[in-house]
């Protein structure tokens, strides 16, 4: 017999039940629908103890890692403390180190978090201005690589968040920073698999940062990152992108303009499009798309079509909505 | 006596079956408006319990239950042909899978049975 220690109360769990089964029947109400793992609703994560391979193997791999499992799938085999999928709050102040124009939309911001964040490239943060407006922006950085956060902000028109970052704040400015949050981001193992990253407009923050990532874990498989916009001047750290091509032979950058002519080293259509038609068959691929949501969305039935797996599909939405975690009020 | 499922082999069987099947479904522009949706993973767990029922496996749907679940779809029009597309990609999936013609057939009638409570009759 088992012990499970939910909220601070430890509760036995008898031998074959479930965590599920051992909290329900001892008066804890946590979430639940289907129990035959297959609703996900039981999702809990542990923060001491490993649930069993059955009770984690529908649950994708950056959630697993994270101590996530299906609680009326999970028959312990050690004792486990567990506790309900909310994020603690990571609440940190950040200074603003350098922001500059990356092109006539979109600026770099260079973050110093006042407290170490443990993240993935690829994860976004919640900046919260002072007034309490707050908004999410992916990291482009990579932890063990660079010393601090990078951000990507295109100056949306009428935005409240992002034009205030493009006209008013500056470096040395301090700002709350909440996070990381997202389950967007590489995983090593599985290194000769071959990744494709999609992104339009400043989705290419989080793929610069998982491509990054990527090579410098070893990732020895293929690589291929397709960066889309409207127009040219949409496109950003191509000299970078090409001179990291260069640096690794498996890493391949192909930007690409859906409104205008192709012209050399920039394909002409939509980036998704372009991906697809180049590599039809996805089997065993790990797939990365973020930016534009009804890119997202209409890419990550194209992928699974083409043949890569549900759990190999990686979507990151930037949704224009207020993303906000909790009521301004 | 062994189940239908365990034949097949089981759960394993099934997650061999439910993206073949999936992707068949969600390429067949008869019936895919019933399955638009964002969220792909919770509608392929659905395709699971599909899958799981079908086979003779072990879950807690009543004809109640599907009748309740897909009478959303009758009311958009769900009618015996949009069966028949599920039930022709069903067998494909299972033709693909290598499973014997009796036991596909074992497979076909339980879904067969099916019919009257999916379309609300
Ligand atoms: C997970 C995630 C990651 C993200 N990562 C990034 C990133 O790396 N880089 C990035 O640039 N963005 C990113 N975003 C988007 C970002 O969070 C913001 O949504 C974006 O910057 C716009 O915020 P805003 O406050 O400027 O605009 P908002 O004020 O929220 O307005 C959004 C849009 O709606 C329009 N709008 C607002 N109010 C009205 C109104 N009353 N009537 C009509 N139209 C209106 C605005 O004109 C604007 O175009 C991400 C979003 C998510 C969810
Ligand atoms: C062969 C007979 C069928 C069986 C046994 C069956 C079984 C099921 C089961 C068990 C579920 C999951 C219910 C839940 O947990 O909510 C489901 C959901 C669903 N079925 Fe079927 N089904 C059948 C035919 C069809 C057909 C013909 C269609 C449409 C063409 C269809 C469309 C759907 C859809 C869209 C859902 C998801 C509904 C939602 O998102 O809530 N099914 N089905």
């Amino acid at each position: 017999m088992f012990k499970i220690c939910f909220e601070g109360i430890v509760y036995p769990c008898e031998r074959s039940e479930t965590v599920l089964h051992a909290l329900r029947r001892q008066g804890v109400e946590v979430p639940f629908s289907c129990q035959h793992g297959i609703c996900q609703t039981c999702m809990l994560r542990s923060l001491q103890g490993k649930a069993p391979a059955a009770a984690r193997k529908e649950i994708k791999d950056t959630l697993c890692e994270q101590g996530y499992f299906l609680a009326c799938q999970c028959v312990p085999e050690e004792d486990m403390v567990v506790l309900l999928p909310r994020e603690a709050d990571l609440y940190g102040r950040a200074v603003v180190l350098e922001k500059h124009f990356l092109t006539p939309h979109i600026c770099r911001l260079v973050l110093k978090s006042a407290t170490p964040l443990y993240y993935h490239a690829g994860q976004f943060v919640n900046l919260h201005r002072d007034d309490g407006l707050a908004r999410s922006y992916s990291l482009a950085s990579v932890p063990h690589r660079d010393k601090h956060l990078e951000l990507h902000v295109k100056r949306m028109k009428n935005g409240l968040m992002s034009n205030w970052i493009y006209s008013e704040l500056k470096p040395g400015d301090a700002i709350d920073l909440e996070g990381p949050n997202g389950n967007c981001y590489y995983l090593p193992g599985r290194e000769v698999q071959s990744l494709l990253l999609i992104g339009t407009g400043t989705g290419l923050a989080p793929l610069v940062g998982i491509a990054r990532d990527a090579l410098y874990s070893g990732h020895g498989g293929e690589i291929h990152l397709y960066h889309g916009s409207h127009s040219r001047d949409g496109l950003y750290l191509m000299d970078t992108l090409r001179d990291l091509a260069k640096e690794f032979s498996n890493f391949h950058y192909m930007p690409c303009v859906s409104g205008e002519r192709g012209e050399e080293g920039i394909r002409a259509g939509r980036a998704d499009d372009t991906a697809f038609s180049d590599f039809p068959n996805l089997a065993g691929w790990r797939v990365f798309l973020c930016g534009s949501p009804p890119m997202v969305a209409s890419a990550k039935r194209k992928a699974y079509l083409q043949g890569a797996r549900l759990a190999d599909i990686y979507a990151d939405p930037f949704e224009v909505s207020d993303r906000r975690l909790k009521p301004r009020d | 006596m062994t189940s239908l499922f365990d034949k097949l082999g089981g759960e394993a069987a099934i997650d061999a079956a439910v993206d073949l099947f999936y992707r068949k479904v969600l390429s067949d522009d008869s019936i895919n408006h019933f399955f638009e949706t964002t969220d792909m993973e919770r509608q392929r767990a659905k395709q699971k319990a599909f899958l799981t029922m079908v086979f003779g496996g072990p879950n807690h749907y009543t004809g109640k239950d599907l009748r309740a679940a897909h009478a959303p779809l009758v009311a958009k029009g769900l009618n015996d042909a949009h069966f028949d597309a599920v039930a022709r990609h069903l067998r494909a999936t299972l033709e693909e899978l290598g499973v014997t013609a009796d036991q596909i057939n074992e497979v076909m009638a339980l879904a067969g049975s099916t019919r009257d409570d999916v379309l609300s009759r």
